[in-house]
C-alpha cells in the first residue's frame, strides 16, 4: 500500500473511532447546555452529579455488584479452567465446555430472560442477590477463557516436579501454578468487574426494586434526551471501564511477552 | 475416561453446578415457558409440571402443552417483520463493517513492523470502554440539532438536517461503529501473516496493483473475512441497545421486540417463544463460529 493512501486510511479510521468519544467528553466540560455552542470550560456538570442522589446510589449498587460478581466469577472461572486444563477427559466434558462458552455468543436479551425465568422458578426475589448471580454467570465465562489460556501456557511438568519432591497436589497448585497464573487472575477479575459495571441488558432483567444499577440509571435518563449531566457521568463511566479493561489487557500482554 | 479423585470432583462441582443452575436450567426453562399458556398470576405463565401434581395431573397438563404461542407468533406480522428486519440490518451492517475495516486493517498490516502493535492497540482501545456510552455518544452526533448536521449546514453542504437520528441508518452506523474491532482483529491477523514475496512475485509477473489485490491479497485473507463477518453478524442480530437508543419507532429488531414483549406486555410465553426462535435463527452461524473457534484452539 502506498504511503499516502495508507496514512489517510489510518487518519480516517482513528477519527471515526475516537471522534464520538472525544466529542462526548468535550461536551461534558462545556459550560453551555447546547451541544453545538461552546460556552467555555466548566466542571459544573460534574459538581451537579454530587447532588444527584439517585445517580450516586446507582453507582454504589453497580460498584458493589461488580466487586462481588467479579470475585465469584474469577473463583468459579478458576475452578472451571483447572478442570478443563488439568483433569483430562471426564464424562460430559463437552457439555460442560460448551455450556461455558455458549453465554459468550448468545444475545444478552435471551440470557437475561432465561436467568429471570429461573429466578422466578427457584422462588428467588429479584434484587441485589439475583443481580450478582446474573453478572457472575456471564462474566465467569470470560474469566474461564482467560484463565484456560493461562493454564495451557504453563507447563504441567513444573507441578509434577513439585509433587515428585513431596508436595501434595493442593500444595503444588498453590505454590507453583497460582503464582504462575497470578497476572491472568488479576486480568480476569478486572475484565469481569468492567463487564459487570457496563452491563445494561442482563441487569435490567435480573435486578429488582431498590437495586438500580448505574447503566440502568443512565439509560433511563438518556431516553429523555442528551443532557450535560449525563455526559459527565458517561465520561466518568467511560474512563473507569476503559482504565480497567486496558489494565487487564496490559497485564496479560506483559505475561505473554515474558514467556 | 478416568474417574476423578474426590478433590478434583469438588473443584469441578462448583462451576458445574453453577452453570447448570444458572445457564443450562434457565435455557431449558424458557423453552418450557414458550409452550405454556399465559395466565394472570405470578409467575405469569401456567406451570407445566410440578412435583406435587402427581401423574394424572401431569398427563392432563401434557395435553395442554402446545405450540399455540408459536402459532400466534407466526401469524403476527410484527414478529416475522422483526426477524426479517433484524437479519437485513445485521447483514447490511456486517458488509459495511467489512468495507470500513478491510482498508483499515490493511493500512495497519502494511505499516512498519515496529508501529503495528501500537496502531492495532489504538484501534482496539475504544472497544475496551463502555459499550453503552459509545452508543449514546452517537445521539449527540446524529440528532437534527446535533454536530454532524450543524457542521454540514455551516459548510453549506446541506440546507436541511439529514434526519439521520431515529432511523435504521442510525442503527447501521451504530453497529458498524460498535463492532468494528470484532472485524478488525481477524482481518489484521489474516493480512499481517501474509508473505510479501507472494505479492512481489505477482507484480514481477506483470499483475497490476489491483490484480495483485484481487488475486493474491484478498483470497489469502478470506478466513479473516469469514471469521470477522460471523463475529459481527451474530451479536448484531440480537442487539438491543443500539436499535433502542439510535433507532426510531419503526426500527424493528428482534432483541428490542423481545424486550418490549417482556417489559411492556408482560407476556412471558411470547417473549420466551421469541427467544427460542431467535436462537434457532442463530444456531447455524453459531455452530460454524464454534467449529472455527475449536479448530483455532486445537480442542477438536
Amino acid at each position: 500500500m502506498l504511503a499516502l493512501p495508507r496514512l489517510l486510511m489510518l487518519l480516517f479510521g482513528y477519527i471515526f473511532l475516537y471522534g464520538p468519544i472525544a466529542i462526548l467528553v468535550a461536551m461534558s466540560f462545556n459550560a453551555s447546555k447546547l451541544v453545538t455552542v461552546w460556552g467555555g470550560f466548566s466542571t459544573r456538570w460534574y459538581a451537579a452529579l454530587l447532588d444527584d442522589n439517585a445517580m450516586l446510589q446507582a453507582a454504589e449498587v453497580s460498584l458493589e455488584a461488580a466487586a462481588l460478581s467479579a470475585s465469584l466469577a474469577t473463583l468459579l472461572g478458576l475452578c472451571a479452567a483447572v478442570s478443563l486444563a488439568r483433569f483430562g477427559s471426564f464424562r460430559t466434558r463437552t457439555l460442560f465446555f460448551s455450556a461455558l462458552y455458549a453465554p459468550l455468543a448468545l444475545p444478552e436479551v435471551v440470557l437475561g430472560l432465561a436467568l429471570l425465568s429461573a429466578f422466578v422458578a427457584f422462588g428467588l426475589n429479584r434484587g441485589f442477590i439475583t443481580l450478582v448471580i446474573g453478572h457472575a454467570t456471564f462474566t465467569m465465562c470470560y474469566a474461564t477463557v482467560a484463565l484456560l489460556a493461562a493454564l495451557r501456557g504453563c507447563d504441567p511438568a513444573q507441578e509434577e516436579a513439585a509433587m515428585d519432591l513431596g508436595a501434595t497436589p493442593l500444595q503444588a497448585f498453590v505454590l507453583v501454578v497460582l503464582p504462575a497464573i497470578a497476572p491472568a487472575l488479576a486480568s480476569a477479575f478486572l475484565m469481569a468487574f468492567a463487564l459487570s459495571l457496563d452491563d445494561l441488558v442482563i441487569a435490567s432483567f435480573t435486578t429488582g426494586p431498590g437495586a438500580t444499577t448505574l447503566p440502568m440509571r443512565i439509560y433511563s435518563q438518556v431516553r429523555l434526551g442528551v443532557t450535560p449531566q449525563v455526559n459527565a457521568i458517561s465520561s466518568l463511566l467511560l474512563a473507569f471501564v476503559g482504565a480497567m479493561l486496558i489494565l487487564s489487557a496490559l497485564i496479560l500482554r506483559k505475561r505473554e511477552n515474558r514467556t | 475416561m478416568s474417574r476423578l479423585s474426590l478433590g478434583k470432583r469438588l473443584v469441578l462441582a462448583a462451576p458445574y453446578l453453577w452453570i447448570s443452575a444458572f445457564f443450562i436450567a434457565p435455557m431449558a426453562l424458557i423453552f418450557k415457558i414458550s409452550l405454556s399458556q399465559p395466565v394472570e398470576a405470578r409467575p405469569p405463565y401456567e406451570p407445566l409440571f410440578s412435583l406435587a401434581d402427581g401423574p394424572s395431573l401431569w398427563q392432563e397438563k401434557l395435553q395442554r402443552l402446545g405450540f399455540e404461542t408459536y402459532r400466534a407468533l407466526l401469524d403476527d406480522p410484527l414478529y416475522i417483520d422483526s426477524y426479517l428486519s433484524s437479519l437485513t440490518i445485521a447483514a447490511i451492517s456486517t458488509l459495511l463493517t467489512l468495507v470500513v475495516a478491510y482498508p483499515f486493517a490493511l493500512a495497519i498490516a502494511r505499516s512498519p513492523r515496529y508501529l503495528r502493535p501500537l496502531l492495532l492497540g489504538l484501534a482496539m482501545a475504544p472497544f475496551w470502554t463502555s459499550f453503552l456510552i459509545r452508543v449514546y455518544a452517537w445521539i449527540a452526533l446524529l440528532k437534527d440539532e446535533g454536530i454532524i448536521n450543524h457542521v454540514l449546514m455551516a459548510l453549506h453542504v446541506i440546507d436541511a438536517p439529514l434526519g439521520l437520528y431515529a432511523t435504521n441508518t442510525a442503527v447501521v452506523i451504530g453497529i458498524v461503529y460498535s463492532y468494528l474491532p470484532f472485524m478488525l482483529l481477524p482481518l489484521y491477523s489474516a493480512l499481517e501473516g501474509q508473505d510479501p514475496s507472494l505479492r512481489e512475485a505477482a507484480a514481477d509477473l506483470g499483475a497490476s496493483p489491483a490484480q495483485v489485490f484481487c488475486r493474491v491479497t484478498l483470497p489469502l485473507s478470506r478466513r479473516g473475512v469469514f471469521a470477522g463477518c460471523l463475529l459481527v453478524f451474530i451479536p448484531a442480530v440480537g442487539e438491543f441497545v443500539i436499535p433502542d437508543l439510535l433507532g426510531g419507532s419503526e426500527t424493528l429488531m428482534i432483541g428490542r421486540t423481545l424486550w418490549n414483549e417482556f417489559f411492556s406486555n408482560r407476556d412471558w410465553p411470547m417473549s420466551s417463544a421469541v427467544a427460542v426462535l431467535l436462537l434457532a435463527l442463530l444456531i447455524v452461524p453459531l455452530l460454524i463460529a464454534e467449529r472455527l473457534r475449536l479448530r483455532a484452539e486445537g480442542e477438536a
